[in-house]
């Protein structure tokens, strides 16, 4: 069963210069799509990883989820309420205890003058609950000591701050946490405690997890279904296996040939060409055509619909 | 082989604090001969930055050289004060950082920075120079590169911006590079890009390079040696494709286990039990025997022995079947 729901969600922010500034340069507004148009779901369970370089869209689509920006066009469903339009308060209370979410930064997410017992009680205090020896509990769970609820966040390595996260996050017991970028700050040894760490909680309590990261290994082996984004625009969606066996649309292929291997000694990679566009002002048709070796006139024209394709989903005219 | 470019002889780094003195970096020694890109790979704080700080003269106070020699092309530069080190850098170590944006000027337009460099460095013209500025904008791939002489650094993308430092480090035909985490910041088809683009000029020009970077993908593609460092101790040193596939350090060994990629297929990664040591509570004997699998008596009580190259810092290396 779908947990979430995304349909033609977009998100337009307003990135004008003061309205001083516009009328003495006699500017026009401008607005930044920052996600346009996208669409996927959640199975209840699963692990989805939304990836993408930087400007791709993945955090805001991660915001929007959690309710920390609201969509400017379409609806996010999750448990079959819109957060954003449903009246009924009790409601949307039920469903905003069931997200948490855990950020890249472990140094500034946690706030650096409560003690950790406060922090990662917070989410249960906060809607009034009862939280004693919560966090002694959750620490123990996530790897630290019962112990450590007395300490303060300086005190432990960016490792420890990010089970800290990942107790926080448990607390009000979610079914669905939104983890952006959650290992991309640690060293490599820590990161694979961290990911091992998630795969086991998503096993013994049931979680749903939205993963946005850019580092395709990890996505690799964290996700059940990855949504590849491009300029706001969500351009492939497939499990890994296929992802990464045959990428379909031309972006993809792009970015897994352009990602370093651990086995690619002295590999000679033909580097892609150019860089992302400017987001406020996209090109035309597919957003990907000056950089992509198939693109025609059609492309430049028409945007490409996200269409079926075997196990893949892909928005190219040519992808086969 | 030819005479090394640079050789580093048991360097040690001291940061001498209220609570007794540090060592960052302890008793490394590795040599990059000419043409050759060696990757220095290690987690934060394995000492990565410290050891490339401290050949182009950048330690701060009161971190300093406590121990050990620096040569290059030849000649002691360890002690080098002041000016003979300022000539030293950017006529022969450019320097490559991980944020291209603090390492130019913000108000000085990108050609009289190139300018500016080979002015001080080179016995040329200043038409000369700026002609030099031109082809090097050229060679690094910006496109309309006598256009973009007049522009200034927030006029240029990331990975753009990269480029005019790779310029600008290369302009006074340095010998030897330092290139600490150059792609760190950037996106993925920018860093191959940008990885590209310094092993093409380096393999021209026979520049030596040294590339520190925590990213075992890039030191895989890109280098052609390895230095493996932990708690400011050199693990492992060797040809990269020795190093990485059949490792001889336990730490090297948990390392490259431990990305996700290496252990693909599997429910689980393979994970090393706890974390880098700080540098005020380095372990007695080897560093790495608290989180070591194979950690004997011997390792708790004996600092781990030399590394050569070929040879790693461990009392119990694993041995692998001989690369076919």
């Amino acid at each position: 069963m779908a947990l979430v729901k995304v349909e033609n969600l977009s998100r337009v922010f307003d990135v004008s210069k003061p309205w001083l500034n516009r009328v003495i340069e006699r500017r026009p507004k401008a607005f930044l799509k920052a996600v346009s148009d996208v669409d996927f779901q959640i199975t209840e369970r699963s692990t989805y990883a939304l990836v993408g370089e930087s400007g791709s869209g993945k955090s805001t689509i991660g915001r929007m989820l959690v309710g920390l920006l609201s969509p400017t066009d379409g609806t996010v469903e999750i448990e079959g309420v819109d957060l954003a339009r449903e009246s009924d308060a009790a409601k949307v209370d039920a469903v905003r205890a069931d997200i948490q979410m855990i950020f890249q930064d472990p140094y500034a997410s946690l706030n650096p003058r409560w003690r950790v017992r406060d922090i990662i009680a917070e989410p249960v205090t906060a809607r009034g609950g009862d939280a004693t020896g919560l966090a002694e509990r959750l620490l123990e769970q996530v790897g630290l000591s019962a112990l450590d609820a007395g300490k303060f966040p300086h005190e432990f390595s960016g490792g420890q701050r990010q089970r800290i996260c990942i107790a926080r996050a448990l607390a009000s017991e979610p079914k669905l946490i939104v983890c952006d970028e959650p290992t991309s700050a640690l060293d490599v040894s820590v990161q694979a405690q961290v990911l091992n760490l998630m795969s086991d909680l998503k096993d013994d309590l049931g979680l749903t997890y939205l993963l946005i990261s850019h580092d395709l290994t990890v996505v690799q082996h964290m996700a059940d279904r990855i949504g590849v984004l491009y300029l706001g625009r969500l351009v492939e969606e497939a499990d890994p296996d296929t992802l990464f066996e045959t990428p379909k649309h031309p972006y993809t292929q792009m970015l897994l040939e352009a990602a370093p291997r651990m086995d690619g000694f002295g590999r000679e990679v033909t580097p892609p060409e150019g860089e992302i566009p400017n987001p406020i002002d996209p090109p035309s048709g597919c957003a990907f055509h000056p950089r992509c070796p198939l693109a025609t006139e059609l492309c430049r024209n028409e945007r490409p619909a996200l269409r079926q394709l075997g196990a893949t989903r892909v928005a190219c005219h040519f992808a086969e | 082989m030819a005479d090394p470019v640079l050789s580093i002889r048991n360097l040690s780094v001291d940061i001498p604090t209220r609570r007794g003195t540090v060592k960052p970096v302890e008793d490394v020694s590795y040599d990059i001969h000419p043409g050759e890109i060696l990757g220095v790979v290690g987690e934060s704080g394995a000492g990565k930055s410290m050891a490339g700080n401290a050949v182009i003269g950048l330690l701060n106070r009161p971190a300093h050289i406590a121990q050990g020699e620096i040569w290059l092309n030849g000649q002691r530069i360890d002690q080098l004060k002041g000016d003979a080190m300022r000539r030293l850098r950017g006529k022969e170590i450019g320097m490559i950082f991980q944020d291209p944006l603090t390492s130019l000027n913000p108000l000085l337009r990108i050609g009289d920075q190139l300018t500016e460099t080979m002015l001080t460095h080179l016995r040329i013209s200043p038409a000369e120079a700026e002609r030099r500025a031109v082809a090097a904008l050229d060679e690094v791939g910006i496109p309309g590169a006598a256009e973009r002489l007049n522009s200034y650094p927030h006029e240029f993308s990331g990975g753009m911006r990269q480029r005019v430092v790779i310029a600008l480090a290369l302009c006074a035909e340095p010998s030897l590079v330092i290139a600490d985490e150059p792609t760190t910041a950037l996106d993925v088809s920018v860093q191959a890009q940008i990885i590209a683009l310094l092993k093409r000029l380096c393999r021209e020009r026979g520049t030596a390079v040294m590339l520190i970077t925590h990213d075992m993908g890039v030191i895989a593609e890109a280098a052609d040696r390895v230095a493996v460092m932990y708690a400011g101790r050199l693990a492992e040193l060797g040809p990269v494709r020795t190093v990485l596939t059949h490792p001889s350090h336990p730490y090297t060994d948990g390392l490259m286990a431990s990305t996700p990629l290496a252990s693909r297929g599997q429910r689980r990664l393979r994970q090393i039990p706890g974390a880098m040591p700080r540098l005020d509570a380095i372990p007695e004997g080897c560093a790495f025997h608290p989180r070591c699998p194979f950690a004997a008596d011997r390792c708790r009580a004996a600092p781990a022995p030399t590394v050569t190259d070929g040879q790693a810092a461990c009392w119990f290396p694993i041995v692998q079947e001989k690369v076919s």
